[in-house]
Protein backbone atom coordinates (compact mmCIF):
# COMPACT_ATOMS: atom_id res chain seq x y z
CA UNK A 1 0.00 0.00 0.00
CA UNK A 2 1.08 3.50 -0.79
CA UNK A 3 1.10 6.57 1.59
CA UNK A 4 -2.53 6.13 3.20
CA UNK A 5 -4.70 9.58 2.98
CA UNK A 6 -6.08 8.60 5.86
CA UNK A 7 -4.15 6.99 9.22
CA UNK A 8 -5.47 6.43 12.50
CA UNK A 9 -2.84 5.53 15.46
CA UNK A 10 -4.14 4.16 18.87
CA UNK A 11 -7.14 6.55 18.11
CA UNK A 12 -9.72 6.35 20.79
CA UNK A 13 -12.41 8.75 21.35
CA UNK A 14 -14.72 9.21 24.53
CA UNK A 15 -17.56 10.61 25.66
CA UNK A 16 -19.93 11.78 29.17
CA UNK A 17 -16.87 9.53 30.82
CA UNK A 18 -17.59 6.54 28.44
CA UNK A 19 -14.91 5.24 26.12
CA UNK A 20 -16.64 4.46 22.45
CA UNK A 21 -13.64 3.83 20.54
CA UNK A 22 -10.27 2.47 21.37
CA UNK A 23 -6.73 2.15 20.12
CA UNK A 24 -7.58 2.03 16.52
CA UNK A 25 -4.85 1.51 13.66
CA UNK A 26 -5.64 1.48 10.46
CA UNK A 27 -4.79 2.95 7.34
CA UNK A 28 -6.87 3.89 4.04
CA UNK A 29 -5.00 4.48 0.82
CA UNK A 30 -6.04 6.68 -1.72
CA UNK A 31 -8.73 5.42 -4.18
CA UNK A 32 -9.54 2.40 -1.75
CA UNK A 33 -13.11 1.53 -1.52
CA UNK A 34 -13.29 0.06 2.48
CA UNK A 35 -16.56 -1.10 4.11
CA UNK A 36 -17.47 -0.83 7.79
CA UNK A 37 -19.00 -3.33 9.66
CA UNK A 38 -19.76 -4.40 12.72
CA UNK A 39 -22.26 -4.96 15.38
CA UNK A 40 -25.02 -2.08 16.27
CA UNK A 41 -23.62 0.91 18.96
CA UNK A 42 -19.98 -0.85 17.99
CA UNK A 43 -18.90 2.91 17.07
CA UNK A 44 -18.85 3.04 12.94
CA UNK A 45 -21.03 6.04 13.14
CA UNK A 46 -18.63 7.86 15.53
CA UNK A 47 -15.43 6.71 14.08
CA UNK A 48 -16.81 8.51 10.79
CA UNK A 49 -17.29 11.65 12.44
CA UNK A 50 -14.14 11.98 13.74
CA UNK A 51 -12.96 11.42 10.06
CA UNK A 52 -15.08 14.19 9.16
CA UNK A 53 -14.09 16.31 11.82
CA UNK A 54 -17.55 16.82 13.11
CA UNK A 55 -16.25 15.70 16.68
CA UNK A 56 -12.14 15.35 17.83
CA UNK A 57 -10.18 12.49 18.95
CA UNK A 58 -9.63 12.43 22.19
CA UNK A 59 -6.28 10.68 22.12
CA UNK A 60 -4.02 8.75 19.71
CA UNK A 61 -3.76 10.44 16.37
CA UNK A 62 -5.77 10.75 12.97
CA UNK A 63 -4.43 12.38 9.94
CA UNK A 64 -5.26 13.18 6.12
CA UNK A 65 -2.64 12.97 4.11
CA UNK A 66 0.15 12.73 6.68
CA UNK A 67 -1.34 16.14 8.56
CA UNK A 68 -3.31 15.93 11.72
CA UNK A 69 -6.76 16.49 10.95
CA UNK A 70 -7.14 19.39 13.55
CA UNK A 71 -4.77 21.39 11.77
CA UNK A 72 -7.16 21.73 8.45
CA UNK A 73 -9.17 24.54 7.93
CA UNK A 74 -12.31 22.64 9.44
CA UNK A 75 -14.63 23.95 6.40
CA UNK A 76 -12.06 22.93 3.40
CA UNK A 77 -11.13 19.69 5.14
CA UNK A 78 -15.21 18.75 5.03
CA UNK A 79 -15.36 19.37 1.48
CA UNK A 80 -12.22 17.44 0.73
CA UNK A 81 -13.52 14.44 3.42
CA UNK A 82 -17.41 14.36 2.65
CA UNK A 83 -19.92 13.00 4.74
CA UNK A 84 -23.43 11.43 4.30
CA UNK A 85 -25.41 11.02 7.56
CA UNK A 86 -26.82 7.76 8.54
CA UNK A 87 -30.36 9.28 8.30
CA UNK A 88 -30.12 12.55 6.76
CA UNK A 89 -32.68 15.18 6.60
CA UNK A 90 -33.04 17.40 3.63
CA UNK A 91 -32.80 21.47 4.05
CA UNK A 92 -36.09 23.71 3.02
CA UNK A 93 -38.75 22.77 0.60
CA UNK A 94 -37.95 21.75 -2.90
CA UNK A 95 -35.24 19.40 -4.14
CA UNK A 96 -33.36 22.68 -6.12
CA UNK A 97 -32.94 23.73 -2.33
CA UNK A 98 -30.74 20.91 -1.29
CA UNK A 99 -28.64 21.07 -4.18
CA UNK A 100 -28.49 24.63 -4.46
CA UNK A 101 -26.52 24.69 -1.28
CA UNK A 102 -22.97 23.31 -2.15
CA UNK A 103 -22.87 26.05 -4.63
CA UNK A 104 -24.46 28.65 -1.84
CA UNK A 105 -21.61 27.86 0.64
CA UNK A 106 -18.83 28.17 -2.14
CA UNK A 107 -20.06 31.08 -3.54
CA UNK A 108 -20.96 30.19 -6.60
CA UNK A 109 -24.08 30.60 -8.97
CA UNK A 110 -26.34 27.64 -9.27
CA UNK A 111 -25.12 25.54 -12.46
CA UNK A 112 -28.45 24.45 -13.53
CA UNK A 113 -27.22 21.93 -16.01
CA UNK A 114 -24.48 20.27 -13.50
CA UNK A 115 -27.24 19.56 -10.96
CA UNK A 116 -29.70 17.74 -14.04
CA UNK A 117 -27.45 16.24 -14.73
CA UNK A 118 -26.21 14.52 -11.30
CA UNK A 119 -30.16 13.73 -10.98
CA UNK A 120 -29.54 11.79 -13.59
CA UNK A 121 -26.56 9.86 -12.14
CA UNK A 122 -29.41 8.49 -9.58
CA UNK A 123 -32.10 8.37 -12.59
CA UNK A 124 -34.00 11.33 -11.06
CA UNK A 125 -35.67 13.55 -13.59
CA UNK A 126 -34.34 16.87 -14.32
CA UNK A 127 -37.78 18.57 -13.43
CA UNK A 128 -37.93 16.61 -10.06
CA UNK A 129 -35.86 19.90 -9.41
CA UNK A 130 -38.80 21.55 -8.16
CA UNK A 131 -40.34 18.76 -6.74
CA UNK A 132 -41.24 19.40 -2.97
CA UNK A 133 -39.18 17.20 -0.69
CA UNK A 134 -42.07 16.09 1.42
CA UNK A 135 -43.14 14.45 -1.77
CA UNK A 136 -40.19 12.54 -1.75
CA UNK A 137 -39.81 8.18 -1.24
CA UNK A 138 -37.31 7.54 1.18
CA UNK A 139 -34.97 6.22 -1.22
CA UNK A 140 -35.45 9.46 -3.71
CA UNK A 141 -34.52 11.23 -0.55
CA UNK A 142 -31.67 9.41 0.16
CA UNK A 143 -30.27 9.78 -3.42
CA UNK A 144 -30.85 13.86 -3.52
CA UNK A 145 -29.21 13.46 -0.04
CA UNK A 146 -26.42 11.84 -2.08
CA UNK A 147 -25.58 14.08 -5.07
CA UNK A 148 -25.71 17.01 -2.36
CA UNK A 149 -22.36 15.33 -0.75
CA UNK A 150 -21.02 14.75 -4.69
CA UNK A 151 -21.88 18.11 -6.37
CA UNK A 152 -18.71 18.99 -6.28
CA UNK A 153 -16.63 15.76 -5.70
CA UNK A 154 -14.54 15.42 -2.44
CA UNK A 155 -11.24 13.34 -2.07
CA UNK A 156 -13.48 10.88 0.46
CA UNK A 157 -16.41 9.85 0.63
CA UNK A 158 -17.74 8.83 3.92
CA UNK A 159 -21.23 7.04 3.38
CA UNK A 160 -22.68 5.92 7.13
CA UNK A 161 -25.45 3.52 6.27
CA UNK A 162 -27.07 5.34 3.28
CA UNK A 163 -28.76 2.05 1.83
CA UNK A 164 -29.97 0.85 4.73
CA UNK A 165 -34.00 0.43 4.21
CA UNK A 166 -34.10 1.03 0.88
CA UNK A 167 -35.30 -1.67 -1.60
CA UNK A 168 -33.25 -3.91 -4.37
CA UNK A 169 -33.55 -0.99 -6.97
CA UNK A 170 -32.62 1.78 -5.24
CA UNK A 171 -29.82 0.15 -3.59
CA UNK A 172 -28.50 -0.52 -7.23
CA UNK A 173 -28.87 2.65 -8.33
CA UNK A 174 -26.90 3.96 -5.21
CA UNK A 175 -24.18 0.99 -5.29
CA UNK A 176 -23.61 1.84 -9.40
CA UNK A 177 -22.78 5.01 -8.92
CA UNK A 178 -20.51 5.06 -5.83
CA UNK A 179 -18.90 2.27 -7.92
CA UNK A 180 -18.52 4.56 -10.41
CA UNK A 181 -17.18 7.26 -8.72
CA UNK A 182 -14.58 5.13 -6.64
CA UNK A 183 -13.35 3.24 -10.64
CA UNK A 184 -13.58 6.52 -12.61
CA UNK A 185 -13.26 9.48 -10.34
CA UNK A 186 -10.83 7.75 -8.07
CA UNK A 187 -12.87 8.71 -4.97
CA UNK A 188 -11.64 7.43 -1.82
CA UNK A 189 -14.57 5.41 0.13
CA UNK A 190 -15.31 4.21 3.32
CA UNK A 191 -19.14 2.91 3.70
CA UNK A 192 -20.69 1.44 6.43
CA UNK A 193 -23.33 -1.38 6.06
CA UNK A 194 -24.92 -4.23 7.63
CA UNK A 195 -25.61 -5.50 4.64
CA UNK A 196 -23.06 -8.64 3.60
CA UNK A 197 -24.07 -8.84 -0.29
CA UNK A 198 -22.21 -4.87 -0.25
CA UNK A 199 -19.02 -6.13 1.13
CA UNK A 200 -18.25 -7.17 -2.31
CA UNK A 201 -18.34 -4.06 -3.72
CA UNK A 202 -15.42 -3.32 -1.46
CA UNK A 203 -11.96 -3.85 -1.89
CA UNK A 204 -11.50 -4.23 2.23
CA UNK A 205 -13.81 -5.00 4.94
CA UNK A 206 -13.09 -3.63 8.30
CA UNK A 207 -15.44 -4.53 11.88
CA UNK A 208 -15.40 -2.79 14.77
CA UNK A 209 -16.77 -4.11 17.76
CA UNK A 210 -17.05 -2.80 21.11
CA UNK A 211 -15.06 0.56 19.74
CA UNK A 212 -12.10 -2.10 18.61
CA UNK A 213 -11.28 -3.29 15.41
CA UNK A 214 -11.29 -6.45 14.44
CA UNK A 215 -8.40 -8.37 12.79
CA UNK B 1 -54.09 69.08 36.77
CA UNK B 2 -56.85 66.37 37.97
CA UNK B 3 -54.23 64.09 39.53
CA UNK B 4 -55.70 62.86 43.18
CA UNK B 5 -53.85 60.35 44.32
CA UNK B 6 -51.96 60.83 47.80
CA UNK B 7 -51.02 58.80 50.67
CA UNK B 8 -54.44 58.35 52.12
CA UNK B 9 -55.97 57.61 48.90
CA UNK B 10 -53.21 55.23 48.71
CA UNK B 11 -54.30 53.48 52.31
CA UNK B 12 -57.47 52.70 50.99
CA UNK B 13 -56.20 51.73 47.74
CA UNK B 14 -54.26 48.86 49.67
CA UNK B 15 -57.84 46.89 49.97
CA UNK B 16 -57.32 45.78 46.44
CA UNK B 17 -54.22 44.15 47.42
CA UNK B 18 -56.17 42.49 50.07
CA UNK B 19 -58.73 41.58 47.37
CA UNK B 20 -55.62 39.54 46.00
CA UNK B 21 -54.88 37.66 49.16
CA UNK B 22 -58.20 36.78 49.80
CA UNK B 23 -58.80 35.03 46.22
CA UNK B 24 -55.41 33.30 46.76
CA UNK B 25 -56.00 32.26 50.32
CA UNK B 26 -59.51 30.90 49.50
CA UNK B 27 -58.29 28.95 46.59
CA UNK B 28 -55.50 28.03 48.47
CA UNK B 29 -52.62 29.26 45.83
CA UNK B 30 -50.45 29.71 48.85
CA UNK B 31 -49.01 32.91 46.85
CA UNK B 32 -49.81 35.10 49.80
CA UNK B 33 -46.49 35.63 50.81
CA UNK B 34 -45.55 36.33 46.83
CA UNK B 35 -47.87 38.95 46.87
CA UNK B 36 -47.28 40.77 50.22
CA UNK B 37 -42.84 40.65 49.10
CA UNK B 38 -43.91 42.06 45.94
CA UNK B 39 -45.99 44.82 47.31
CA UNK B 40 -43.62 45.84 49.51
CA UNK B 41 -40.61 45.48 46.97
CA UNK B 42 -42.62 47.28 44.55
CA UNK B 43 -43.44 50.14 46.60
CA UNK B 44 -40.08 50.50 48.17
CA UNK B 45 -38.31 50.50 44.68
CA UNK B 46 -41.37 52.76 43.40
CA UNK B 47 -40.21 55.36 46.08
CA UNK B 48 -36.66 55.10 45.68
CA UNK B 49 -36.24 56.04 42.55
CA UNK B 50 -39.22 58.76 43.02
CA UNK B 51 -36.69 60.43 44.88
CA UNK B 52 -33.95 59.81 42.63
CA UNK B 53 -35.32 60.92 39.50
CA UNK B 54 -37.07 63.88 41.46
CA UNK B 55 -33.16 64.76 42.54
CA UNK B 56 -31.65 64.06 39.32
CA UNK B 57 -34.24 66.29 37.33
CA UNK B 58 -33.46 68.81 39.61
CA UNK B 59 -30.07 69.05 39.25
CA UNK B 60 -29.71 68.50 35.94
CA UNK B 61 -26.31 67.27 34.72
CA UNK B 62 -25.11 65.61 31.96
CA UNK B 63 -23.11 63.04 33.67
CA UNK B 64 -25.40 62.25 36.14
CA UNK B 65 -28.15 61.37 33.59
CA UNK B 66 -25.92 59.57 31.64
CA UNK B 67 -24.87 57.27 34.18
CA UNK B 68 -28.55 56.52 35.20
CA UNK B 69 -29.27 55.65 31.50
CA UNK B 70 -25.75 53.15 31.85
CA UNK B 71 -27.12 52.04 35.40
CA UNK B 72 -30.91 50.95 33.24
CA UNK B 73 -28.44 49.28 30.30
CA UNK B 74 -26.88 47.21 32.90
CA UNK B 75 -29.56 46.56 34.47
CA UNK B 76 -31.28 45.21 31.33
CA UNK B 77 -28.00 43.28 29.91
CA UNK B 78 -28.16 41.27 32.67
CA UNK B 79 -31.80 40.76 32.59
CA UNK B 80 -31.18 39.49 28.86
CA UNK B 81 -28.49 37.43 29.98
CA UNK B 82 -30.21 35.52 32.25
CA UNK B 83 -32.25 33.90 29.12
CA UNK B 84 -29.26 33.15 27.65
CA UNK B 85 -28.66 29.89 28.75
CA UNK B 86 -25.23 28.35 27.58
CA UNK B 87 -24.88 31.17 25.22
CA UNK B 88 -21.05 32.40 26.32
CA UNK B 89 -20.24 36.05 27.03
CA UNK B 90 -24.12 36.41 27.21
CA UNK B 91 -23.80 39.34 29.91
CA UNK B 92 -21.33 41.51 27.03
CA UNK B 93 -23.33 40.45 24.25
CA UNK B 94 -26.12 41.93 25.27
CA UNK B 95 -24.22 44.85 26.74
CA UNK B 96 -23.08 45.63 23.26
CA UNK B 97 -26.51 45.08 21.46
CA UNK B 98 -29.03 47.21 24.34
CA UNK B 99 -26.33 49.85 24.36
CA UNK B 100 -26.18 49.94 20.38
CA UNK B 101 -29.93 50.21 19.99
CA UNK B 102 -30.41 52.45 22.94
CA UNK B 103 -27.50 54.74 21.56
CA UNK B 104 -28.79 54.20 18.10
CA UNK B 105 -32.48 55.27 18.74
CA UNK B 106 -31.75 57.65 21.65
CA UNK B 107 -29.66 59.22 19.31
CA UNK B 108 -31.69 59.61 16.18
CA UNK B 109 -34.74 61.29 18.56
CA UNK B 110 -32.44 64.12 20.18
CA UNK B 111 -30.91 64.63 16.76
CA UNK B 112 -34.30 64.95 15.01
CA UNK B 113 -35.22 67.32 17.95
CA UNK B 114 -38.37 64.73 18.58
CA UNK B 115 -36.90 64.73 22.40
CA UNK B 116 -34.57 67.33 24.08
CA UNK B 117 -31.64 65.97 25.93
CA UNK B 118 -33.17 66.68 29.80
CA UNK B 119 -33.50 63.91 32.46
CA UNK B 120 -36.98 63.97 32.68
CA UNK B 121 -37.06 62.80 28.33
CA UNK B 122 -33.56 61.09 28.17
CA UNK B 123 -33.81 58.73 31.12
CA UNK B 124 -38.45 57.53 30.84
CA UNK B 125 -36.99 56.97 26.61
CA UNK B 126 -34.23 55.21 27.67
CA UNK B 127 -35.87 53.06 30.17
CA UNK B 128 -38.33 52.23 27.47
CA UNK B 129 -36.01 51.24 24.83
CA UNK B 130 -33.28 49.07 26.88
CA UNK B 131 -36.37 46.91 28.35
CA UNK B 132 -37.93 46.60 25.21
CA UNK B 133 -34.48 45.51 24.04
CA UNK B 134 -34.17 43.28 27.01
CA UNK B 135 -37.34 41.52 25.66
CA UNK B 136 -36.33 41.23 21.94
CA UNK B 137 -33.11 39.94 23.02
CA UNK B 138 -34.12 37.58 25.45
CA UNK B 139 -36.65 36.05 22.73
CA UNK B 140 -34.06 35.87 20.29
CA UNK B 141 -31.74 34.00 22.74
CA UNK B 142 -34.56 31.21 23.85
CA UNK B 143 -35.87 30.87 19.89
CA UNK B 144 -31.64 30.41 19.06
CA UNK B 145 -31.64 27.74 22.19
CA UNK B 146 -34.56 25.82 21.04
CA UNK B 147 -33.79 25.77 17.04
CA UNK B 148 -29.83 24.82 17.76
CA UNK B 149 -31.49 21.52 19.66
CA UNK B 150 -34.25 20.86 17.92
CA UNK B 151 -32.43 21.62 14.17
CA UNK B 152 -29.58 19.54 15.02
CA UNK B 153 -29.17 17.32 12.31
CA UNK B 154 -29.80 19.71 9.88
CA UNK B 155 -26.65 22.14 11.37
CA UNK B 156 -24.72 19.10 11.41
CA UNK B 157 -25.03 17.87 8.15
CA UNK B 158 -24.55 21.76 6.44
CA UNK B 159 -21.28 21.57 8.47
CA UNK B 160 -20.58 18.39 6.85
CA UNK B 161 -20.67 19.74 3.66
CA UNK B 162 -18.25 22.14 4.60
CA UNK B 163 -20.36 24.95 5.20
CA UNK B 164 -19.00 27.64 7.49
CA UNK B 165 -20.53 28.39 10.61
CA UNK B 166 -22.61 30.99 8.72
CA UNK B 167 -24.06 29.37 6.20
CA UNK B 168 -24.35 26.85 8.82
CA UNK B 169 -26.47 28.86 11.11
CA UNK B 170 -27.90 31.40 8.77
CA UNK B 171 -31.85 30.59 8.66
CA UNK B 172 -31.60 30.28 12.67
CA UNK B 173 -30.07 33.39 12.81
CA UNK B 174 -32.90 34.85 10.47
CA UNK B 175 -36.16 33.25 12.50
CA UNK B 176 -34.05 34.22 15.88
CA UNK B 177 -33.95 38.11 14.81
CA UNK B 178 -37.81 37.42 13.37
CA UNK B 179 -38.88 36.05 16.90
CA UNK B 180 -37.37 38.98 19.04
CA UNK B 181 -38.77 41.70 16.44
CA UNK B 182 -42.32 40.03 16.45
CA UNK B 183 -43.89 41.31 19.51
CA UNK B 184 -43.18 44.86 19.00
CA UNK B 185 -44.46 44.42 14.82
CA UNK B 186 -47.64 42.66 16.29
CA UNK B 187 -48.24 45.59 19.19
CA UNK B 188 -47.64 48.38 16.71
CA UNK B 189 -50.66 46.76 14.65
CA UNK B 190 -52.59 47.11 17.47
CA UNK B 191 -51.85 50.18 19.36
CA UNK B 192 -54.76 52.46 19.88
CA UNK B 193 -57.22 49.65 18.65
CA UNK B 194 -56.67 47.19 21.32
CA UNK B 195 -53.98 48.69 24.14
CA UNK B 196 -53.70 52.00 25.17
CA UNK B 197 -49.70 51.97 25.56
CA UNK B 198 -48.13 53.15 28.42
CA UNK B 199 -46.69 56.79 27.00
CA UNK B 200 -50.05 58.16 25.33
CA UNK B 201 -52.02 56.51 28.62
CA UNK B 202 -49.47 58.46 31.09
CA UNK B 203 -50.00 61.87 29.21
CA UNK B 204 -53.69 61.48 28.47
CA UNK B 205 -54.11 60.84 32.00
CA UNK B 206 -51.90 63.86 33.13
CA UNK B 207 -54.55 66.22 30.94
CA UNK B 208 -52.71 66.43 27.32
CA UNK B 209 -54.95 66.45 24.46
CA UNK B 210 -55.10 62.96 22.92
CA UNK B 211 -53.97 64.54 19.91
CA UNK B 212 -50.94 65.65 21.25
CA UNK B 213 -50.45 62.35 23.14
CA UNK B 214 -50.61 60.46 20.15
CA UNK B 215 -47.79 62.18 18.38
CA UNK B 216 -45.99 60.58 21.14
CA UNK B 217 -47.18 57.01 20.94
CA UNK B 218 -46.26 57.48 16.99
CA UNK B 219 -42.84 58.07 17.84
CA UNK B 220 -42.51 55.08 20.39
CA UNK B 221 -44.01 53.32 17.97
CA UNK B 222 -40.86 54.25 15.61
CA UNK B 223 -38.17 53.85 18.49
CA UNK B 224 -39.08 50.52 19.57
CA UNK B 225 -39.22 49.25 15.76
CA UNK B 226 -35.59 50.37 15.53
CA UNK B 227 -34.40 49.65 18.96
CA UNK B 228 -36.11 45.94 18.70
CA UNK B 229 -34.69 45.57 15.38
CA UNK B 230 -31.36 46.78 16.10
CA UNK B 231 -30.72 44.28 19.39
CA UNK B 232 -31.93 41.27 17.89
CA UNK B 233 -29.47 41.19 14.70
CA UNK B 234 -26.49 42.04 16.80
CA UNK B 235 -27.40 39.58 19.99
CA UNK B 236 -28.20 37.40 17.52
CA UNK B 237 -24.91 37.62 14.92
CA UNK B 238 -22.83 37.44 18.37
CA UNK B 239 -24.55 35.10 20.24
CA UNK B 240 -24.48 32.25 17.41
CA UNK B 241 -21.10 31.11 17.32
CA UNK B 242 -21.10 30.07 21.03
CA UNK B 243 -22.75 26.81 20.05
CA UNK B 244 -20.07 26.43 18.11
CA UNK B 245 -16.21 25.10 19.30
CA UNK B 246 -12.64 26.00 18.07
CA UNK B 247 -12.83 23.59 15.03
CA UNK B 248 -16.13 24.39 13.89
CA UNK B 249 -17.99 21.54 15.52
CA UNK B 250 -21.47 21.20 16.59
CA UNK B 251 -21.87 21.29 20.34
N1 LIG C 1 -21.78 12.00 22.33
C1 LIG C 1 -21.98 10.77 22.87
N2 LIG C 1 -22.07 10.63 24.21
C2 LIG C 1 -22.26 9.43 24.77
N3 LIG C 1 -22.36 8.30 24.07
C3 LIG C 1 -22.28 8.36 22.74
C4 LIG C 1 -22.08 9.61 22.06
N4 LIG C 1 -22.03 9.35 20.74
C5 LIG C 1 -22.19 8.03 20.61
N5 LIG C 1 -22.34 7.40 21.80
C6 LIG C 1 -22.48 5.96 22.05
O1 LIG C 1 -21.40 5.31 21.41
C7 LIG C 1 -21.80 4.06 20.93
C8 LIG C 1 -21.45 3.93 19.45
O2 LIG C 1 -22.35 4.73 18.69
P1 LIG C 1 -22.30 4.76 17.10
O3 LIG C 1 -23.40 5.62 16.63
O4 LIG C 1 -20.93 5.09 16.66
O5 LIG C 1 -22.64 3.23 16.76
P2 LIG C 1 -22.80 2.53 15.36
O6 LIG C 1 -21.77 1.47 15.28
O7 LIG C 1 -22.84 3.52 14.28
O8 LIG C 1 -24.24 1.83 15.54
P3 LIG C 1 -25.41 1.61 14.45
O9 LIG C 1 -25.01 0.44 13.62
O10 LIG C 1 -26.60 1.31 15.30
O11 LIG C 1 -25.55 2.87 13.67
C9 LIG C 1 -23.28 3.93 21.22
O12 LIG C 1 -23.41 3.14 22.39
C10 LIG C 1 -23.73 5.35 21.48
O13 LIG C 1 -24.78 5.39 22.38
MG1 LIG D 1 -24.31 4.26 13.02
Amino acid sequence: MGKPILKGTDLGYYASDKTILQHLDFEIAPQEFVTLTGPSGGGKSTLLRLLASLISKTSGSLTFKAEEIETYEPTAYRRQVSYAFQQPQLFGQTVADNLEFPFTIRNEPFDNEKAVEFLGKVNLEPDSLNQPITELSGGERQRVALLRNILFMPEVLLLDEITTGLDVDNKAIINRLIGQLNQTEGLTIISITHDTSEFKLANRLLTLKDGQLEA
Amino acid sequence: MNLAVNNTSLMFALILVIIAILIVHREKLGLEKDIIYSVIRAVIQLVVVGYVLKYIFRVDNVFLTIALVLIILFNASWNAKKRAGNIRNAFPISLVAILASTSVTLGTLVLTGSIKFIPSQIIPISGMIASNSMVAIGLCYRNMNTNFQNQRQQVLEKLALGADLHDASISIIRESIKTGMSPTIDSAKTVGIVSLPGMMSGLIFAGIDPVRAIKYQIMVTFMLLSATSIGSLIACYLAYKSYYNEQKQLL
